[in-house]
C-alpha cells in the first residue's frame, strides 16, 4: 500500500473514530431533555459524559488537522466548499462546549435551563450536519477548475444529504442511548429510561439507514464500483443494527453498545469506500473532469512520510491514555443528592 | 467590505478571541503546576498549597474550555476561509498543525479531566503527573502553531514547485530562528498574563486581609513568574524586533512610521500625527540616537524607509503596493511597548519591595491596590502586539511568495459576512460570561462552595476534600 492509500484510509479511521466517540456524547445530551426530570438527573446524565467529551473532540481537530497536512487540496474543497455547514458545526461546538463548564458556576434554573438547551441545539445540529456533508461528499459539490469549489446554502440540501443528515443524528442518539446503559446505575428509572429510548430511537435509525443505503444505491450510484467483498460494510450497518434490538432484550448492554458503534463503524467506511472505489475524494456537480481524485489532492512523498512516522507513535499513545481516562472514570452514576456533596 | 477584507477580518477576530483564552490558559497551567508541586513536596505546608491549587485550578477551567472550543474554529478556517493559501502551503504548514492537535490538544484535554475529576481516584503523584502534563501540552501546543506562524514570516526548507510549496528540509522548519524568537516571545507573554492574573486575584484579597495564608503565597509565586515572564518578553521582544528590521524591513519601518530612509544615528519617534495618503508625518517628536539603539544596539547606523523600500519590492514582486497599515502598527507598538514597559517596573518593584521587608508587599496597600488594576493590560499589550507582527506583514500572507488576496477561498462575500456576524455573537458572549465568571469566583475566594457540580466530579472544597484526600490516601 502507497502512503497516499495508507493516508486516505488514516483519514477515514481518525472520523470514524470521532463518530464513534463523540457520537455517543452528542447523543447524550440530545436525549438529556427527554430523559431527566429532575436536576440530579441531569446532573448525571452530564456526569456521565464529563471526564470524555472533550477528548473526544479533539479528534474533530484531528481530523481536520491530518487532511490539512496529507491532503491540503482536498481539504481547502471540502472546508470551503461546504463553508455555511462548517460555519454552523462550529457555532453549535462552541456553544455547547462552554455549556459543560459553565453550566454550574451559577445557581439558578432559569441559567441551568439556557445552558441544557445550549447542550440540546449543540448536539443535534452538528449530529445531523455532519450526515449532510458525508452524503455532499459523496453526491459531489459544485467544482470549478482547479479545483475551486463554491457552494451556496440551499445546494447543501438535497434528499440524498438530508435523509444522510437523519441517520447520523439519529444513530448518534441510539449510540448515546447505548452509551449511557453503560454508565448509569441499573437500579436507577434513569437507567431504564435510557433502556427505553436506545428501543425507540434504534428503529427510527434502522429506517432512516436503510433509505440511505438504497437511495445511495438508486440515485447516486454508490455502490456501482463496490466488489463483492465491501459490500459487507453498507450489509454489516444493516445487520449490526438490527442486533441491538435482540442484545437489548436480552440485557445485553456492553453488546448493545458495541453494535451501535459497529454501525457507526460500518456507516462511516461505506462512506470512504464509495469514494475510494470510485477514485475520487470529491466528485464534480459541474463538470466531471473537474472531481478531484486522491492523487492529486495529496501532499508530496516527504511530508507523508514524516506524517506516517508522527502518526506512527502519537496514534497509539493517543489511544492508549484516553483507554485509561475511560478506565479511571469507570464507575456507574447514579442521580442522588448526596453526590453533591463528597461525590464518590 | 470585499471577501478578502472580510476573511481577513474574520481571521484577525479568531486568531485574537481565541488567544485572549489561551494565553490565560498557557501561562496559568504552568503556574498552577508549580502550585501543585510545592503542595506535593512541602508536607507541612500542604493544607495552604492545597486551597490554593483548587482555587486557582477551578479559575482555569473557567476559561479552559472556551480555549477548546475557539481552537476548533482556527483549525477549520484555513480551509474554510482560505482554500488556495491551504493548497499553497499545505504540504509544509499542515504539518506543525497536525503535531499540535497529536502531541498537545489530546495530552491537555484528556489530562485536565484526570486532574480536576479524578481528585479522589488517583494518587497523589498521578494528578502531580496530571497537571504536568496539561502544562507540558499546553507550551508545546504554543511551541507549534507559533513555528506554524512564523513559517508564513519567514518561510524556510521550501522550494516553489507548480504553484505548490514543497517541503524540502523539515529540520529547517523546526530550527527557524523565527520560529524560537517568536516562540519566546508568545511564551513569556502567557506567562505574564497569567503572573498578574494571579498577583491581581492575591492583592484582592490581601487588601480585604482575607486568607492571607494562602493569598501572600501565592502573591509571591506570581511575581516570580512575572519578573521572569516579563523579561523573556522584552528581551524576545527586542530581538524580534531586529530581525524584522533584516528580514521584513517594510515592518519595521512601518513600526516606526518612517517614510524616508533614517539619518545616522537614527531618532526614536515618540508621537507621529501619520498621514498615509501623503506618505509623511504631519507631526513628530524624536528622541535621537534610540533609534539606533532599537535597530542595531548601537550608537549609529541608519534603517530604510517606507518609500524606497516600496520601489524595492516593486521591482522584486512586481507592480503593487506593499506598504502595510502604517498607523495601525505604529501606534499599536507604542501601546505594546509602554504596557509592557510598565508591567516589567511592577515586577521589579515587587520584588524589591519582597526583598527590603519580608512582609513588605502584603503590607503596601498603594501597590496592591495598582495590581487589582492591572490585571487587563497584559492582555492588551498581547492584542497589539499580533497586530503589530500580522498587520505589518500585509499584503503578504506568506511573506515574499504569497499575497492575502491571492490566498482566500471561493466564497461569496454574503456568506462570510453571515458567518463573521454569527461568530462575533458568540465571541462576544463567551467573553462576557469568561470575564463574569472569573470575576464571580475569583472575588468569592478560597471559601465559596459551588452550589452544584457534576455527579462524576465532586465538588472542589477548597478547605477539606483536597487536604483530606491526601491524608487519606498517604
Amino acid at each position: 500500500m502507497d502512503l497516499v492509500t495508507l493516508w486516505f484510509w488514516l483519514i477515514a479511521f481518525t472520523f470514524t473514530l470521532y463518530f464513534f466517540l463523540e457520537g455517543f456524547d452528542f447523543g447524550v445530551d440530545i436525549l438529556r431533555p427527554t430523559l431527566a426530570r429532575t436536576e440530579p438527573e441531569e446532573r448525571a446524565l452530564t456526569g456521565t459524559i464529563g471526564p470524555f467529551w472533550d477528548g473526544n473532540e479533539v479528534w474533530v481537530i484531528a481530523a481536520a488537522g491530518l487532511m490539512f497536512s496529507t491532503f491540503p487540496v482536498w481539504y481547502g474543497a471540502v472546508f470551503s466548499g461546504m463553508y455555511p455547514l462548517f460555519v454552523l458545526i462550529l457555532l453549535a461546538l462552541l456553544l455547547r462546549g462552554v455549556a459543560f463548564e459553565y453550566r454550574n458556576q451559577v445557581d439558578s434554573k432559569r441559567w441551568r435551563d439556557l445552558w441544557d438547551w445550549m447542550s440540546f441545539a449543540g448536539s443535534v445540529i452538528p449530529s445531523f450536519l455532519w450526515g449532510v456533508i458525508m452524503a455532499k461528499i459523496i453526491e459531489g459539490l459544485p467544482v470549478g477548475r482547479e479545483g475551486r469549489v463554491q457552494g451556496g446554502f440551499a445546494e447543501m440540501f438535497t434528499p440524498f444529504s438530508i435523509v444522510g443528515g437523519l441517520s447520523t443524528l439519529l444513530l448518534f442518539t441510539l449510540h448515546g442511548a447505548n452509551f449511557l446503559l453503560l454508565r448509569l446505575h441499573k437500579d436507577t428509572v434513569l437507567y431504564n429510561r435510557a433502556r427505553t429510548a436506545a428501543l425507540r430511537w434504534g428503529a427510527l435509525a434502522t429506517v432512516a439507514i436503510v433509505g440511505f443505503v438504497v437511495m445511495g444505491y438508486v440515485t447516486e450510484d454508490l455502490f456501482e464500483d463496490f466488489g463483492i467483498l465491501p459490500w459487507v460494510f453498507p450489509v454489516g450497518a444493516f445487520l449490526t443494527l438490527a442486533s441491538i434490538w435482540l442484545a437489548l432484550s436480552r440485557r445485553r448492554d456492553t453488546l448493545a453498545f458495541t453494535m451501535s458503534g459497529l454501525t457507526v463503524l460500518f456507516a462511516t467506511v461505506t462512506v470512504f469506500i464509495a469514494l475510494f472505489t470510485r477514485g475520487e475524494v470529491l466528485p464534480s456537480t459541474i463538470d466531471p473532469d473537474f472531481g478531484l481524485t486522491l492523487e492529486e489532492t495529496a501532499s508530496q512523498n516527504y511530508t507523508l512520510v514524516l506524517m506516517t512516522w508522527v502518526g506512527g507513535i502519537f496514534l497509539p499513545l493517543i489511544i492508549g491514555y484516553q483507554i485509561w481516562n475511560y478506565y479511571v472514570f469507570r464507575e456507574r452514576v447514579r442521580p442522588d443528592e448526596g453526590a453533591l456533596t463528597h461525590g464518590y | 467590505m470585499d471577501v478578502v477584507e472580510l476573511s481577513r477580518f474574520q481571521f484577525a477576530s479568531t486568531s485574537i478571541f481565541h488567544f485572549f483564552f489561551v494565553s490565560l490558559t498557557v501561562g496559568l497551567a504552568f503556574l498552577i503546576a508549580v502550585m501543585e508541586t510545592i503542595a506535593y513536596v512541602r508536607e507541612d505546608r500542604r493544607h495552604v498549597y492545597e486551597k490554593m491549587t483548587n482555587f486557582f485550578g477551578h479559575l482555569f477551567l473557567i476559561n479552559f474550555a472556551v480555549g477548546v472550543v475557539t481552537g476548533i474554529v482556527q483549525e477549520f478556517q484555513f480551509g474554510m476561509n482560505w482554500s488556495e493559501y491551504s493548497d499553497f502551503v499545505g504540504n509544509i504548514f499542515g504539518v506543525p498543525l497536525a503535531l499540535e492537535v497529536l502531541m498537545a490538544f489530546f495530552l491537555e484535554s484528556t489530562f485536565i479531566g484526570l486532574w480536576w475529576f479524578g481528585k479522589d481516584r488517583l494518587k497523589p503523584w498521578m494528578r502531580l503527573g496530571s497537571i504536568w502534563l496539561v502544562a507540558i501540552g499546553t507550551q508545546i501546543s504554543a511551541f507549534w502553531i507559533v513555528l506554524a506562524n512564523a513559517w508564513m514570516h519567514h518561510p524556510v526548507g521550501y522550494e516553489v514547485v507548480e504553484g505548490q510549496a514543497r517541503l524540502t528540509d523539515f529540520a529547517a522548519v523546526v530550527f527557524n530562528y523565527k520560529a524560537w524568537l517568536y516562540f519566546f516571545h508568545v511564551q513569556g507573554s502567557a506567562w505574564v498574563v497569567a503572573a498578574f492574573f494571579v498577583l491581581g486575584i492575591s492583592a484582592f484579597h490581601l487588601l480585604r486581609r482575607q486568607d492571607a495564608d494562602v493569598y501572600s503565597r501565592s502573591l509571591r509565586i506570581g511575581l516570580v513568574f512575572a519578573a521572569i515572564g516579563t523579561v523573556f518578553s522584552v528581551v524576545s521582544g527586542h530581538t524580534a524586533g531586529q530581525a524584522a528590521r533584516e528580514d521584513q524591513p517594510m515592518k519595521f519601518a512601518a513600526m516606526e512610521a518612517q517614510w524616508e530612509t533614517s539619518d545616522s544615528p537614527a531618532p526614536w519617534s515618540l508621537v507621529a500625527f501619520i498621514d498615509e495618503d501623503a506618505q509623511e508625518n504631519s507631526f513628530n517628536i524624536e528622541i535621537p540616537i534610540v533609534g539606533s539603539v532599537l535597530a542595531y544596539n548601537s550608537l549609529e547606523g541608519r534603517y530604510e524607509g517606507l518609500i524606497p523600500l516600496n520601489e524595492e519590492y516593486q521591482e522584486l514582486y512586481g507592480e503593487g503596493d506593499y506598504i502595510p497599515p502604517v498607523t495601525w502598527v505604529y501606534w499599536s507598538f507604542r501601546i505594546m511597548v509602554a504596557v509592557g514597559s510598565l508591567l516589567l517596573a511592577t515586577a521589579f518593584l515587587g520584588l524589591f519591595l519582597w526583598w527590603r521587608r519580608k512582609d513588605g508587599i502584603d503590607t503596601t496597600r498603594w501597590f496592591l491596590r495598582a495590581l487589582v488594576l492591572f490585571i487587563p493590560l497584559p492582555w492588551v499589550a498581547n492584542f497589539t502586539g499580533w497586530i503589530v507582527t500580522e498587520m505589518g506583514r500585509q499584503p503578504f500572507m506568506v511573506y515574499g511568495l504569497l499575497t492575502v488576496e491571492e490566498g482566500v477561498s471561493a466564497n461569496t462575500a454574503g456568506e462570510v459576512l453571515a458567518g463573521l456576524v454569527g461568530l462575533w455573537a458568540v465571541y462576544l458572549a463567551l467573553i462576557g460570561l469568561d470575564v463574569y465568571l472569573l470575576s464571580v469566583t475569583a472575588r468569592a475566594g478560597i471559601h465559596r462552595k459551588p452550589e452544584a457540580q457534576l455527579v462524576a466530579a465532586p465538588a472542589p472544597d477548597y478547605e477539606s476534600v483536597g487536604h483530606q484526600g491526601y491524608e487519606r490516601r498517604n
